[in-house]
């Protein structure tokens, strides 16, 4: 079991492409909502949305485990509903989603903040509802910054390793990622594994950044076009 | 006030920054001061001693023993400061084989300390067993946990079991040995949780965050958080061993050989009893 290498490997799969999606829908839209507000306190708003950035990983492992230990708040809740969320796979869902949060939401409110407010005017004057704007006028223009941010989100999530070592565990099989599983391969001196286990990161890295690179070049500039017609 | 409320983030950002100082400052006053009173008293001697660090090497399990013996070493040899690194005997054993600086380990399995032999980094007639050990279950203090050994483990009260790596942590290697012989290692494997060093098992089990643990009788004794359920099978308990050598390396030699020494005299023996280590003759 501990010489798989097929298992860290599917869980890291996983683990990250699920936490790249719901981090990429959580952040576009408090990114969104947070470049357009001027409310009381938005700066704080931003510093809490940017602390596990800020955060030692061991520090946010560690409020986790607090938050969702047996005797912790969030704890006791989902124990109500029969499931404990530390040392299960979804707590690795959790950490990288937490971890990941600021880096897709710094990115995306900067490529927010960029778009011309005068041209999502233009659309809302011609009848576009708000989701409508959103979808068809603001994020094609901050396309590019919100596929920066995916990438640093599926990168960080790849390699988050000291929160979700905390709040996952070492579970051969349930929760060990790819970079948990080279820890304990040099741990216990399996070097031969850890350097098999890089070399997978590796290839995924690569392959990742590529697709999306090409992706990236896809930028469109149809929804100004259209408003134009 | 305008100032702080616009800049609120800032403000948060440095009472918090203020806070972390406060209490670093509170908790390092201890450590520093003791630090400092053994090399001011060397500039007092008239005799040529010479301060100089001693570094011991020794497994997790043996955190709190080996601290108290330190501390009663230091205060008989005020010109050494013995650093102690505490960690798995599968970490010290890496660090040892990368050129960390070592000059005594004291390791919680042979195996560990065999590889360091094998590989030519023990100094020659230095290697002797020291200590023996016994492995337990413990659960967290309050579980209604019950069973005669290791075998109830199959049941479905458990779910979650936590242990050291048995890779590289001798408790986890004992444990999954207890496991073996009585059949049940692939029927449990599923519910451990693999952990870096025993006294991480211990925390894991205190918080409450699993069924059960398998630790050293030393580590059960000094939590008041949890309590044991079984013993490993005497087969497995009889095998432990702790082995202590000189590392090559080492720049003290004679310092090194007489703190080994120090380890078999009697008032050290006393406090390796106290914590509950069984001293092993020769």
């Amino acid at each position: 079991m501990t010489d798989s290498y097929l298992a860290p490997l599917w869980i890291s799969c996983k683990t990250v492409l699920t936490t790249t999606v719901i981090t990429f829908f959580i952040g576009i839209f408090v990114a969104r909502w947070m470049a357009r507000y001027s409310g009381r306190g938005k700066n704080l708003i931003d510093g809490i949305f940017i602390l596990p950035l800020v955060l030692p990983p061991t520090v946010v492992g560690f409020g986790l485990l607090l938050l969702f230990g047996r005797n912790g708040p969030l704890g006791e809740f989902f124990s109500w509903f029969g499931t404990t969320i530390v040392f299960s796979w979804p707590a690795t869902v959790i950490t990288a989603v937490i971890m990941t949060f600021p880096l897709m939401y710094m990115s995306a409110k900067a490529g927010f903040e960029q778009v011309d407010i005068n041209v999502e005017n233009a659309a809302r004057t011609l009848g576009a509802g708000e989701w409508r704007v959103f979808w068809t006028v603001t994020m094609p223009m901050a396309w590019p910054a919100v596929v920066a941010a995916t990438i640093l989100t599926f990168a960080r999530a790849l390699g988050e390793f000291g929160a979700t070592l905390i709040l996952a565990g070492n579970i051969p099989g349930k929760t060990t990622t790819i970079p948990v599983a080279i820890y304990f391969a040099i741990q216990a001196g399996h070097n031969d594994r850890a350097l098999i286990l890089v070399a997978i990161v590796l290839a995924i890295s690569f392959a990742s950044l590529a697709a999306l690179a090409y992706w990236k070049r896809k930028t469109p500039k149809t929804a100004i076009i259209k408003l134009t017609e | 006030m305008n100032f702080l409320r616009k800049n609120s983030f800032i403000t948060l950002v440095l009472t918090g920054l203020l806070i972390a100082l406060l209490a670093v400052a509170g908790c390092g006053v201890t450590s520093t001061e003791t630090a400092t009173s053994t090399t001011t008293s060397t500039t007092t001697t008239t005799t040529q001693v010479v301060a100089f660090d001693l570094n011991v090497s020794a497994a997790a399990s043996l955190t709190d023993a080996i601290t108290e013996i330190n501390n009663l070493y230091m205060s008989k040899h005020t010109n050494i400061t013995v650093l102690t690194n505490l960690a798995s005997s599968g970490t010290l054993q890496k660090q040892i084989e990368q050129g960390a600086p070592a000059d005594v380990f004291l390791s919680a399995g042979a195996k560990q300390m065999q590889a360091l032999q094998d590989g030519g980094l023990l100094l020659d007639g230095t290697r002797k067993n020291l200590l023996t050990n016994k492995v337990v279950l413990v659960a967290p203090a309050g579980s209604t946990l019950t069973m005669a050994d290791f075998s109830g483990l199959t049941g479905a009260a458990v779910q979650k079991i936590a242990i050291g790596d048995p890779e590289s942590v001798p408790a986890g290697t004992y444990g999954k040995q207890a496991l073996d012989q009585l059949g049940i290692y692939e029927q449990v494997q599923s519910k451990l949780i693999l952990c870096s060093d025993v006294k991480q098992v211990l925390s894991y089990v205190e918080a409450g965050n699993v069924d059960a643990g398998i630790v050293y009788a030393t580590d059960a004794a000094i939590s008041k958080s949890v309590i044991i359920v079984a013993a490993a099978p005497a087969e497995v308990n009889n095998k432990i061993i702790y082995p202590v050598a000189v590392i090559k390396a080492t720049k003290n030699v004679d310092a090194a050989k007489a703190y080994i020494a120090f380890l078999a005299t009697d008032e050290v023996k006393a406090i390796f009893e106290k914590y509950g280590f069984v001293f092993v003759a020769g």
